[in-house]
C-alpha cells in the first residue's frame, strides 16, 4: 500500500509503498527510530500497532528538539 | 490498542501499559509533581527563574511550575521566564517566537539576554574562530555561555531557585558523556538539583522533568497545544552529545528502559559523589566578573579572553 508522509522538519510530503500493515511496520521502512518521532494521523496520535490504510497522510513529528 | 484504564484509545505504550490522552496528561502531570515533592524542589516562598529556550522542554516545565505553584497555593511564590539568545541565525529567533507567545498567553513575565552583550559577539560570529583557530565545538561554548547568563541574570533579579527542562533523555545522555570522558567531578551539574544550596554564589538548579522521557515531554506539549515549531540549531549535529543520542536512543528501542537504568543507577551513586565533592571543591570568587568559580578566573571569562586572542 501507499502511504503519504508529512516530515516536519522539512514540511516535506513524500509517498512510500510498504508492504506491512500497522505504524511500527512503516517506521522499520523508513529506518527511522521509534523513540524519535509521534506519528499522527487526523490529528489523532497513533500507538506503534495501530493499522494503516491506503493513502493515509500520517504526519511525523520530532521529539527531538534540534539544539 | 486500548488504555489500561478507561476504554478510550490509547495515545502511547508505557511500561506498564498503554493510556488514553487524559490518562496519559495526568500520569505525566503527576510524575512531576512528585519529582518536585520528593526533590523539595520549589517552596512556598520561592521567586523561581524558569530558564527558558521556546522548546518542548522549557514550555512544559513552565506550564507545570505555575501549575504546582496554584496548586499549593504558594502565594508568596513567583514565577518568571529567562531566556539566552546566544545569536544563532535561522535558529534561535524562531524558538524565541514561540516563547515570547507563549509567555502573552500564560501571563509569565519574560526576560531575554543576548550573550553578545556580554561576550561581545553573537555565536555566529565567533564560530569559525571557535571550530578553526580554537579546535573547539560550538555547544561547547554555546553552554558556558549560557549557564553563565542564566546563573548571573536570575541571582541579579532575585531568584531563589533556577528550574531547568532537562528530562530524562538529556540526564541519561549527560551521564553517558561524562563516563565515556572520564569526567568523573560529574556531580556538580548532574542530579535532580545541583548548585551548591550553602553558597550565596549559586541559585539551587531544579529539573522537575528530570523523570520523563523525551518522548513523552513531546506528547504532552502536543496534547497541550502547545506551540513549538520544529527549528533545528545548525550546529547541533556537530557536537559529541548528539551522538550519544543516536546510541542510547537505538539502545532504547531495542532494550527498553535504558535510559531509565541509566538515571536510576546514576541516582543510586550520586550521594556518595556529592559527599565526595563535598571536600575537593573550594569556592572562590572570579577575579575579573566575581561570579563563583572553583579556580581564579571563571570559565566564561576564561573562555572570553580565548576567543579574543
Ligand atoms: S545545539 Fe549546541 S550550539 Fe546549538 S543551541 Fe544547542 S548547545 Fe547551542
Ligand atoms: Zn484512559
Ligand atoms: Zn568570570
Amino acid at each position: 500500500m501507499n502511504i503519504i508522509i508529512v516530515d516536519e522538519r522539512t514540511n516535506k510530503t513524500k509517498t512510500v509503498a510498504f508492504n506491512g500493515k500497522t505504524v511500527k511496520d512503516v517506521l522499520q521502512t523508513l529506518k527511522i527510530n521509534q523513540e524519535t518521532v509521534l506519528v499522527v494521523r487526523n490529528n489523532e496520535v497513533l500507538t506503534s500497532n495501530e493499522n494503516l490504510n491506503d493513502k493515509d497522510k500520517i504526519e511525523l513529528l520530532s521529539v527531538i528538539s534540534g539544539g | 490498542m486500548n488504555c489500561i484504564h478507561c476504554s478510550e484509545k490509547a495515545v502511547i505504550e508505557l511500561q506498564h501499559g498503554a493510556l488514553c490522552k487524559n490518562h496519559f496528561l495526568s500520569h505525566f502531570e503527576d510524575r512531576v509533581f512528585t519529582t518536585i515533592n520528593r526533590y523539595k524542589m520549589l517552596g512556598p516562598d520561592d521567586l523561581i527563574c524558569v530558564a527558558t529556550s521556546g522548546g518542548k522542554d522549557s514550555l512544559t516545565v513552565l506550564y507545570l511550575t505555575q501549575k504546582y505553584i496554584k496548586k499549593h497555593k504558594y502565594k508568596n511564590a513567583a514565577v518568571f521566564a529567562l531566556a539566552v539568545d546566544e545569536g544563532i541565525e535561522n535558529y534561535r529567533e524562531k524558538t524565541l517566537q514561540d516563547l515570547t507567545k507563549f509567555c502573552t498567553e500564560h501571563n509569565v513575565p519574560l526576560t531575554i539576554v543576548k550573550s553578545k552583550d556580554t561576550f561581545n559577539k553573537t555565536l555566529d560570529e565567533t564560530y569559525q574562530t571557535i571550530t578553526e583557530k580554537k579546535n573547539k565545538k560550538p555547544c561547547h561554548v554555546c553552554g558556558v555561555w549560557r549557564r553563565y547568563l542564566l546563573n548571573k541574570t536570575a541571582k541579579e533579579m532575585g531568584a531563589t531557585k533556577i528550574v531547568t527542562g532537562h528530562n530524562l533523555d538529556d540526564e541519561a545522555q549527560a551521564i553517558m558523556m561524562n563516563i565515556f570522558k572520564a569526567n568523573t567531578s560529574l556531580a556538580g551539574r548532574l542530579g535532580p538539583v545541583s548548585g551548591i544550596k550553602e553558597n550565596e554564589h549559586f541559585t539551587s538548579r531544579v529539573k522537575p522533568l528530570y523523570l520523563c522521557p523525551e518522548k513523552e515531554v513531546r506528547l504532552y506539549a502536543l496534547l497541550k497545544g502547545f506551540q513549538v515549531h520544529f527549528a533545528e540549531c545548525p550546529y547541533s549535529k556537530e557536537g559529541y552529545r548528539h551522538h550519544i543520542q543516536e546510541m542510547l536512543n537505538n539502545f532504547e528501542e531495542q532494550y527498553k528502559g535504558t535510559k531509565q537504568g541509566i538515571v536510576r543507577s546514576f541516582l543510586a551513586i550520586l550521594p556518595l559523589l556529592k559527599e565526595a565533592q563535598k571536600e575537593e571543591k573550594i569556592i572562590n570568587t572570579c577575579t575579573l566578573c566575581g561570579e563563583a568559580t572553583s579556580k581564579e578566573i571563571c570559565n566564561a571569562c576564561a573562555m572570553k579572553e580565548e576567543l579574543m586572542t
